[in-house]
């Protein structure tokens, strides 16, 4: 791939293929952990922090270990026995090596331990085809993706909490849901400014 | 062959694979271990696990590593109070030293009745943002209640609720006196007072007693009877309020009877809740 084509894969993985927007995954934690704008960011950069870590290991699982092997069949198996070990394995070092960062991932890193965006992002890049550096951009700008789209609908929430206007039978979840579709519906205005 | 590849290779690879990661996180566990104070984790135990964060940590963890790290006093947890306070310090080896429990208490009587609403507040329903509009309050008395219920959201013991005349209640036998409200009150007026106090006063406001009638019947007016009748000197007028000083106080209620604006709050309601507690 040349580097325009990782510009636009980058790009279209943030905006066009939003993870949470356009392709619904990992949507457990955009309602759940996203009613405070603090507490979302943090989830957010603890989603690309695994991201990352696990595209990487993912791609060297199935390019170096199943394809030999194969045994192509065992990606869903493998890729989640690999990140789940990463996971704990990264919590370990980082509580001993980076209290400080430990401490701001804090409970996001297990618990995004077998989300379905960090397993979705593993599978895309692998029915893609991609290869280690576009994997990476694809990780990279898919986690991004999930990290703004987290944001925006913290910092909706907030402003729509306990709002008087909105009838009653419609206050707290219900209205996130209707405002995570209409986002969706506006994120689908990207689609085609990348083929 | 077939059998081989189709049956023995992915048990063999999974296994492996489970084996390996196994085996790796049990060694890492080992030498990223961080030694910690098991008297971290006995401290914990005892502690309620309220995670009001009252002593002014956060949370009962953060509480738990500050008396081991960093020094701090074994009686901060108001949720424990004593019986706490005697574990902590036992598992230190310090003394638990003395600490009267302490209450919330609402230092405002300007009720819907009392201090007029002058404006009608339509933004968010958080106190903390009507604080912010010209004037300071929606109210006519800057220095009082809001009414939008800040502190009640902020209770984790529900012993808040507001009132129908605009003012919370505190239930005092449920309040632990972790001081939530009052770091959430934008006018401050929330303090926490022992549970012995039998003489509170009922207002915020540090106008001149003028001022004070036009906008609340139930403010302190700074006249200063209540300091000239206190037999014990524990009553001095600081800025036109009457401030009173529990450790003097000696209970006899003649500041409540000469008081004109009734804003002297004698303690029935204080002494109820040593009685149930």
């Amino acid at each position: 791939m040349t580097i325009t084509e990782l510009f636009l894969l980058f790009v279209s993985s943030i905006f066009v293929h939003n993870i949470l927007l356009s392709r619904f995954l990992g949507c457990c934690p955009f309602m759940g952990v996203s009613s405070k704008l603090k507490t979302a960011q943090g989830m957010g950069a603890a989603v690309v922090f695994v991201i990352m870590l696990a595209s990487l290991m993912t791609w060297l699982t199935y390019n170096y270990l199943l394809v030999p092997l194969h045994l192509e069949y065992l990606y869903t198996l493998s890729f989640i026995l690999v990140i789940a070990a990463l996971v704990q394995f990264v919590e370990l070092a980082l509580k001993k090596l980076n209290p400080g960062l430990y401490k701001s991932l804090g409970i996001f890193l297990p618990l995004i331990t077998t989300n379905c965006a960090v397993l979705g992002v593993a599978v895309l890049n692998m029915n893609e085809g991609y290869g280690l550096a576009a994997s990476l951009v694809n990780a990279l700008g898919s986690s991004l993706g999930f990290l703004l789209a987290i944001s925006l609908m913290a910092g909706i929430r907030e402003r729509i909490e306990d709002n008087e206007g909105i009838p009653a039978a419609l206050r707290g979840l219900p209205i996130a849901l209707i405002t995570a579709g209409l986002m969706s519906i506006a994120f689908m205005g990207f689609t085609g400014i990348i083929k | 062959m077939n059998i081989v590849h189709v049956m023995i290779a992915p048990l063999a690879l999974m296994g492996i694979m489970g084996g390996v990661f196994g085996a790796l996180l049990a060694v890492a566990s080992l030498v990223f271990r961080v030694h910690q104070d098991e008297r971290i984790s006995k401290i914990r135990a005892a502690l309620p696990g309220a995670n009001c964060g009252g002593c002014g940590y956060p949370g009962c963890d953060g509480y738990a590593s500050g008396v081991v790290n960093e020094g701090a006093a074994v009686n901060k947890c108001s949720v424990g109070g004593a019986s706490v306070a005697k574990i902590i310090a036992d598992i230190m080896g310090v003394d638990a030293g003395s600490s009267v429990p302490v209450r919330a208490f609402v230092k405002c009587k300007g009720s819907k009745e009392c201090s007029p609403r002058e404006l009608i507040y339509d933004g968010v329903k958080d106190c903390a943002s009507a604080a912010t509009i010209p004037g300071g309050s929606p109210n006519a008395c800057p220095f009082g209640c809001i009414g939008l219920g800040t502190c009640v959201s902020v209770c984790q013991f529900g012993a808040l609720s507001m009132g129908e005349d605009g003012l919370p209640k505190v239930d005092l036998s449920k309040c632990v006196g972790c001081g939530a409200c009052a770091a959430a009150c934008p006018k401050g007026i929330f303090t926490l007072v022992p549970v012995t106090a039998d003489i509170i006063i009922a207002c915020n406001s540090h106008w001149r007693g003028p001022d004070v009638k036009k906008v609340c019947s139930a403010g302190c007016i700074g006249c200063g009877v209540c300091a000239k009748i206190c037999p014990a000197g524990a009553i001095e007028l600081v800025n036109n309020l009457a401030v009173i000083d529990q450790n003097k106080c000696i209970k006899c209620g003649r500041c409540a009877s000469k008081c004109p604006a009734k804003c002297i709050k004698t303690g029935e309601s204080v002494q109820v809740i040593e009685k149930s507690a």
